[in-house]
């Protein structure tokens, strides 16, 4: 325990306070670049992007070494794979806009020849008398291992760029993602801006691929904006707590992974990130699990309470237990089951209520309006009073049961 | 403005309203759209008329839809020309608003009412400058415009049908266009709603400005309506509603589909019924 606070506070030595820095930035960075992802529905694009930087990463490194270089080299290395993760997107891009073939398919296509291909130069590299110490594959799970001060540096300054230019575009990109037809009717060029989101949550996966590696950056773009969405209603604040979460996932995942021996640090934060997950799930206020439920039981209640009255009205026993517990938690009837005054009121109420809707249907001839009747909403709610006295000059005399209330 | 010159449409003998194209808010030339081979328009010409609220009618399947958005871009062309107040269309978007169909977006996207009415500022506030009080004034008078003042914080999927299309209207009033484009704005909208949004379309017309409406219920057309376009793929006439709002020009559109005892429940034009 100890030695994960050591680790949390950043005494656990150099590497791991670089490791953690990054992590912790390259997790705001992927929230709030994902955030814009997971609102177009795009959200899978981004697993094409990150398994097509795979052949880049080979094919820098033998370029490099075929020009006299060291191949390790790590922003050669980053370009190589930001080509590639380009061309892959591009042809995600042609195919879903050229073929009949849905973009899910093209992903698919795309994702997996990438993948192949840059296996298969992996492969040749091995072979290679310049790269047997390489560790290319750290790319695919992301290694910490040997992480220096430079690759904290390209975390730290790609990362700002991107949330930079994630705030700068945000309008456009929230237009497109929330209506795009509406955007291109007011101007905007929606391929060029899908394009740029693009190339945002590339930047991200590049500069994330040594840390994490190619096939868990997704999990970093994708769970903080899900994340963030069950506890807010407004895109714009969607953006910040995706990065705050994706932030502490980071950092805290990465104090973990050095306070212990042989905990794998892209994996540890993905995990991280899915906690945070699971319990907004569950936990949050409006829109999580817990809340739905209880929502559910509320409107249960009212259902059964307006059975129930309608049964009092109609001077019908009722039976049904959660019935009779909402009625007499209301006083509404005695423990005996029958209504007591204030029961016989609320059920002549309910009733007329039900009475007025009946005409309105007759001699109302708007549908959208009486389409509105889910024997809960009162009629008081959907038409005027105007309208209704007009209802209750059809339905003549006092209500059926109990007079007025 | 002057009465729209009628000429006659020699093949069918139908009426055509025709102002000078560079008075237009809407001139469309020739204009074809097709989802794969086939077109859903086809050659279509039509001319807008300033200071009036058109219908474009037609069944379904009939291209209303499809010729709007293409002449605003949303959708390709594959031929024809779009001029806006005279001038290409890419000249003119800001006189321009359009209100797309109530079903075409994800209603539980994470906005709040007053959220949507600001989208209809960011080409005017553009990329880096700050919403201020002064946008929220303006898009709040929107909302109050059409009676959504009360829902500003609403998150917009908590909205009846209604109130999402008048989110939309409030959006599009928020432009400050001179041409407001609506796709079926009165789809399965109360009847309070419909009052609420030809109110503020015929105050847009009584302040100058050209309003052009997707409208699918031939019933009010001449209630709410000074113009008409009638399309089936095709063009089949547009004008007046007194002049092409007719019994003739309905059954060339509709053919078959719309009953004569239909008909007579409408408040037809007279030039040309039969």
């Amino acid at each position: 325990m100890s030695s994960l606070l050591d680790a949390l506070l950043l005494g656990a030595g150099y590497n791991a306070a670089l490791v953690g820095i990054g992590a912790g930035l390259l997790g705001f960075a992927a929230g709030a670049a994902g955030t814009f992802l997971f609102l177009r529905k795009r959200a899978l694009v981004s697993d094409a992007v990150a398994h097509a930087t795979l052949p880049g990463v080979g094919l820098a490194f033998i370029a490099m070494v075929a020009l006299g270089g060291d191949g390790r080299n790590l922003v050669g290395l980053l370009a190589g794979s930001a080509l590639s993760a380009w061309a892959g997107l591009l042809l995600v891009e042609w195919i879903t806009r050229r073929t009949r073939l849905s973009e899910d398919a093209a992903i698919g296509a795309v994702l997996s020849v990438f993948f192949g291909a840059g296996v298969v130069l992996l492969t040749v590299i091995q072979t290679m008398s310049a790269g047997r110490q390489a560790g290319l594959e750290g790319f695919l799970l992301g290694s910490t291992a040997g992480m220096l001060f430079q690759d904290a540096v390209v975390i730290a300054v790609g990362g700002t760029l991107a949330v930079l230019a994630t705030w700068v575009l945000r309008r456009p990109m929230t237009l497109v993602a929330f209506d795009a037809d509406y955007a291109a009717a007011c101007g905007y060029d929606v391929r060029r801006i899908d394009l740029a989101m693009m190339a945002l949550v590339m930047a991200v996966t590049v500069i994330g691929l040594k840390l994490v590696g190619l096939i868990l950056i997704v999990a970093m773009l994708i769970i903080p904006p899900v994340t963030a969405r069950f506890w807010t209603e407004r895109s714009g604040r969607v953006i910040w707590i995706a990065g705050a979460l994706g932030g502490t996932a980071g950092y805290v995942g990465a104090a973990i992974s050095a306070s212990a021996p042989a905990m794998p640090t892209g994996p540890i934060i993905v995990l991280g990130a899915a906690a945070l997950f699971l319990l907004s799930l569950f936990l949050a206020p409006a829109r999580g699990v817990a809340a739905a439920l209880l929502r559910r039981r509320r409107f249960q209640r009212r259902v059964h309470r307006r059975q129930g009255l309608l049964a009092l009205a109609r001077s019908e026993r009722v039976h049904d237990p959660l019935t009779l517990k909402v009625l007499r938690a209301e006083g509404l009837i005695r423990p005996d089951g029958v209504a007591t005054d204030a029961g016989r009121a609320q059920a002549a109420r309910v009733a007329r209520d039900e009475r007025r809707w009946d005409v309105a249907r007759e001699i109302h001839q708007d549908a959208g309006l009486t389409g509105r009747y889910d024997g809960l909403t009162p009629i008081e709610q959907v038409f005027t009073p105007d309208e209704i006295a007009a209802f209750d000059r059809v339905i003549g005399g006092p209500s059926p049961v109990g007079g007025p209330v | 403005m002057t009465d729209p010159v009628l000429t006659l449409a020699a093949d069918h003998g139908l009426t055509r309203a025709a102002p000078a194209p560079g008075d237009s808010p809407l001139a469309i030339r020739g204009m074809t759209v097709s989802y794969g081979e086939k077109p859903a328009v086809f050659s279509v010409d039509a001319t807008f008329p300033p200071h009036a609220m058109t219908a474009i009618i037609g069944p379904n399947g009939a291209g209303k839809s499809t010729m709007l958005k293409a002449a605003l871009g949303v959708i390709p062309r594959l031929s024809g020309e779009v001029t806006v107040f005279g001038r290409p269309i890419g000249k003119a978007r800001d006189r321009i608003a359009y209100v797309p169909q109530r079903a075409s977006v994800d209603w539980d996207f994470p906005a709040t009412v007053i959220d949507v009415v600001l989208m209809g500022l960011y080409r005017r506030v553009g990329l880096l400058k700050r919403l201020t009080g002064a946008h929220l004034a303006a898009a709040r008078d929107c909302l109050d415009r059409v009676g959504m003042a009360d829902f500003t914080d609403r998150q917009i999927g908590q909205l009846s049908g209604g109130q999402q299309q008048r989110v939309f209207l409030a959006r599009a009033l928020a432009q400050e266009a001179d041409l407001y484009l609506l796709d079926e704005p009165f789809a399965g909208v109360d009847a309070a709603t419909e009052r609420a949004i030809i109110d503020v379309l015929k105050a847009l017309k009584a302040e100058g400005r050209a309003v052009v409406c997707v409208h699918h219920d031939l019933a009010t057309v001449a209630r709410y309506f000074d113009h008409v376009f009638l399309i089936n793929v095709r063009r089949i006439a547009e004008g007046p509603v007194a002049t092409a709002f007719t019994a003739a020009n309905l059954h060339a559109t509709y053919g078959g589909r719309l009953a004569t005892a239909h008909l007579d429940q409408l408040d037809l034009g007279l030039g040309g019924a039969s």
